[in-house]
């Protein structure tokens, strides 16, 4: 049990970079991705086959909701969230390979995505709102609250790092002390539960970027 | 010296994760119990209630795993030991 959680373990080295198993991972979903999904939407046809239909109810019911968080169209905000969702269910589930490590259980890529996500948010409230409106909500109710308004901006986004980190690699450690203690089929429950575990976190992950959305460009106005 | 600093971390990560497993696993507790009976009395607003839950578990679970990742900074990448 000497192995570092906090460490990525290097696989092989490009240049100067270091390139971890999760890093790895990270390219193959993003091939299998890119490669899938223009080859099952080749031809798109009014009468979906069984691929597009299963691709159609998994974008609608994200748009749905979307709709329901929002409280406004969600297209705009589709190719963000509905990506980042559809990208943290197969990086969560890549546990469940062997050899694969999940991208989300090293602080890189959940940094990278909650920094995405924390830029996102000004440039909808931006260009929603318009700058002068956009930053004036840093000073209400009271100009005295915005030292804590921009705190609050910064913590959110550490928080949602660490939550979607921390699940991840406690849950990758888990399993690794399970294995360690008892080896052969005791840690299949725990490997269940990760499933679940990796879904929910996917699912909190974006439902709460679209509370931090909603909140930038404004509540119900549709 | 680096003995000593050693114990002490791991005793520390050790209170860490228990005091910081206790108070969340109350909280959600009390957060499922609402929400339950808010189920139980309006089961029409079932998907808004558990929406809603889930995303207030996850507040209160960052807490714990606030507490897990300072137990893990202490064992593995503790800046007092060399």
């Amino acid at each position: 049990m000497n192995a570092n959680p906090l460490l990525p373990d290097t696989l092989f080295h490009l240049g100067p970079v270091p390139i971890g198993r999760a890093v790895v991972t990270t390219w193959v979903i993003m091939a299998a991705l890119a490669l899938f999904l223009p080859w099952a939407l080749r031809n798109p046809s009014m009468k979906p086959g069984a691929v597009q239909a299963v691709l159609e109810i998994v974008v609608t019911t994200i748009a749905r909701q979307l709709r329901e968080i929002l409280g406004r169209d969600p297209w705009p905000f589709m190719p963000l969230l509905g990506s980042l969702f559809i990208y943290l269910c197969l990086a969560n589930l890549a546990a469940v390979f062997p050899g694969a490590s999940p991208p989300t259980g090293h602080i890189e890529t959940p940094a990278a995505l909650a920094l995405v996500v924390f830029l996102s948010v000004h440039v909808f409230g931006i260009s929603s709102r318009g700058a002068r409106r956009y930053l004036r909500h840093y000073l209400e109710p009271s100009p005295l609250l915005l030292p804590l308004n921009v705190l609050s901006e910064l913590t959110r986004t550490f928080s949602l790092m660490i939550r979607l980190f921390g699940n991840m690699m406690s849950h990758e450690f888990v399993i690794a002390i399970l294995v360690f203690l008892a080896g052969f089929l005791l840690p299949v429950p725990f490997l269940l539960l990760g499933i679940m575990i990796g879904i929910i976190q996917a699912y909190i992950f974006t439902v709460l970027s679209a509370v931090y959305i909603a909140a930038a460009v404004g509540a119900v106005e549709a | 010296m680096d003995i000593a600093i050693e114990t002490v971390s791991i005793i520390a990560a050790a209170i860490a994760v228990s005091f910081g497993a206790i108070m969340p696993a109350f909280a959600e507790g009390r957060a499922l119990a609402a929400a339950m009976d808010a189920i139980a009395r309006q089961p029409e607003a079932a998907g808004t209630i558990s929406r809603t839950l889930f995303v207030g578990l996850a507040m209160i679970e960052t807490m714990a795993i606030y507490c897990l990742v300072i137990a893990l900074l202490l064992l593995y990448a503790n800046p007092f030991v060399g």
